[in-house]
């Protein structure tokens, strides 16, 4: 049997680019089903990922975060037995036919979570700029002092997960930055996480979760968040 | 009895029974309800009991007695306050997940209202080509 595959497009008001972010995955991914979890936006969104007719739409009725959003995704990727579920964000940075090759990676048994990482491989940063790049490298300084493991790129939202992590992080996503600490948590867990070289364009539309301003305030709710996922008791 | 002592047995008096009173009429969960069951009495305690204060100074080694009153007014504040945050983390996760399971559950009965429609429109097409024909 062919194994079942979910694109979750979390979204909050992001009606300039999710057509064109659903169009390129129905392009490049065949066979894969799509997923768009409108977070309470605003603005068209929803109806504009409707009008594709190429994607499911849930549409919370609250604005839950971009956790709250992901987690929705994964609980419908349980709900129908979905083999792999894809994270892919709705403003158009990641590019479509990178997916294959985070679902290939999950689904050949080499890794339970694969992460699309700006840095692995190629040493050039796209996309960034200086302050975020410091705080990433804080973060993968953080995370090899936690899990003894290096994970390049802590902020991707960029992931494929498989059956078992599906149903180990549906149950446990944080809301509010979730990305970093989802990392340790996994990892704390013994679900085998790997990198891979994706490239990533800057934003095509909308604006960043994280305004610069916000920098410090969310390093240290991130930092605080991973070292409580350390030493929060395991799962498994 | 002094008037300080009066008032304040009539104060903690009053408010142990607004405590009884919410249980009662099931405003205040009983499970939330033990931790104000317990500040009231402690204070009807210590309003009786006047030796209890100075007593307890000098278990703490505290030279004025009644910041011993404050010392316990504060634990007592903050066991609540501890409570609460406690209980609106619950409420947020539960609230969460009702969000998402509603979420779900709307797109699953639009689903099915939409197949329903083309089904209940296919076989009217159909009716409509056997009227035709006969």
């Amino acid at each position: 049997m062919k194994p079942k595959v979910l694109i979750i497009i979390p979204a909050f008001n992001e009606e300039e680019t999710i057509v064109s972010v659903i169009e390129g995955l129905k392009n490049e991914c065949h066979g894969y089903d799509i997923l768009v979890v409108n977070d309470a936006s605003t603005d068209a969104t929803s109806a504009l990922a409707h009008s594709t007719q190429l994607a499911t739409v849930v549409d919370l009725p609250v604005n839950l975060g971009i956790g709250g959003a992901v987690q929705t995704g994964l609980r419908y990727a349980n709900r129908h037995g979905y083999d792999c579920a894809v994270q892919f964000d709705a403003d158009g940075q990641h590019r479509a036919v990178d997916v294959p090759l985070l679902v290939n990676l999950v689904l050949s048994g080499e890794c339970d979570v694969a992460i699309g990482s700006r840095f692995v491989g190629d040493s050039k940063m796209y996309g960034t700029d200086i302050l975020r790049r410091i705080g990433i490298r804080v973060f993968e300084f953080i995370s090899i002092l936690l899990i003894r493991k290096r994970i390049r790129d802590h902020t991707s939202g960029f992931r494929a997960f498989n059956k078992e992590a599906i149903n180990f992080i549906m149950r446990e996503y944080p809301v509010d930055y979730p990305e970093p600490e989802i990392v340790v948590l996994l990892a704390r867990n013994k679900f085998l996480i790997k990198e891979v070289f994706t490239q990533m364009y800057s934003r095509q539309g909308g604006v960043s979760s994280i305004p610069v301003y916000k920098g410090p305030y969310y390093m240290l709710k991130v930092m605080i968040s991973m070292v409580m996922a350390c030493i929060r008791p395991r799962e498994i | 009895m002094d008037k300080i002592q009066i008032i304040s047995i009539v104060a903690s008096l009053i408010i142990f029974f607004v405590v009884i009173n919410l249980i009662r009429h099931r405003k205040l969960k009983t499970e939330y309800s033990l931790i104000w069951l317990t500040v009231s009495v402690t204070f009807i305690v210590f309003s009786f009991w006047r030796n209890g204060i100075d007593k307890l100074a000098q278990l703490f080694g505290i030279a004025y007695a009644p910041s011993v009153l404050f010392i316990i007014l504060l634990i007592g504040i903050i066991l609540l306050l501890i409570e609460f945050s406690i209980i609106i983390s619950k409420q947020a996760e539960r609230i969460k997940v009702m969000v998402q399971e509603l979420a779900l559950l709307k797109q699953e009965l639009e689903e099915k209202i939409e197949k329903n429609g083309q089904e209940k429109s296919k076989s009217i097409t159909i009716t409509e080509k056997q009227k035709e024909k006969s």
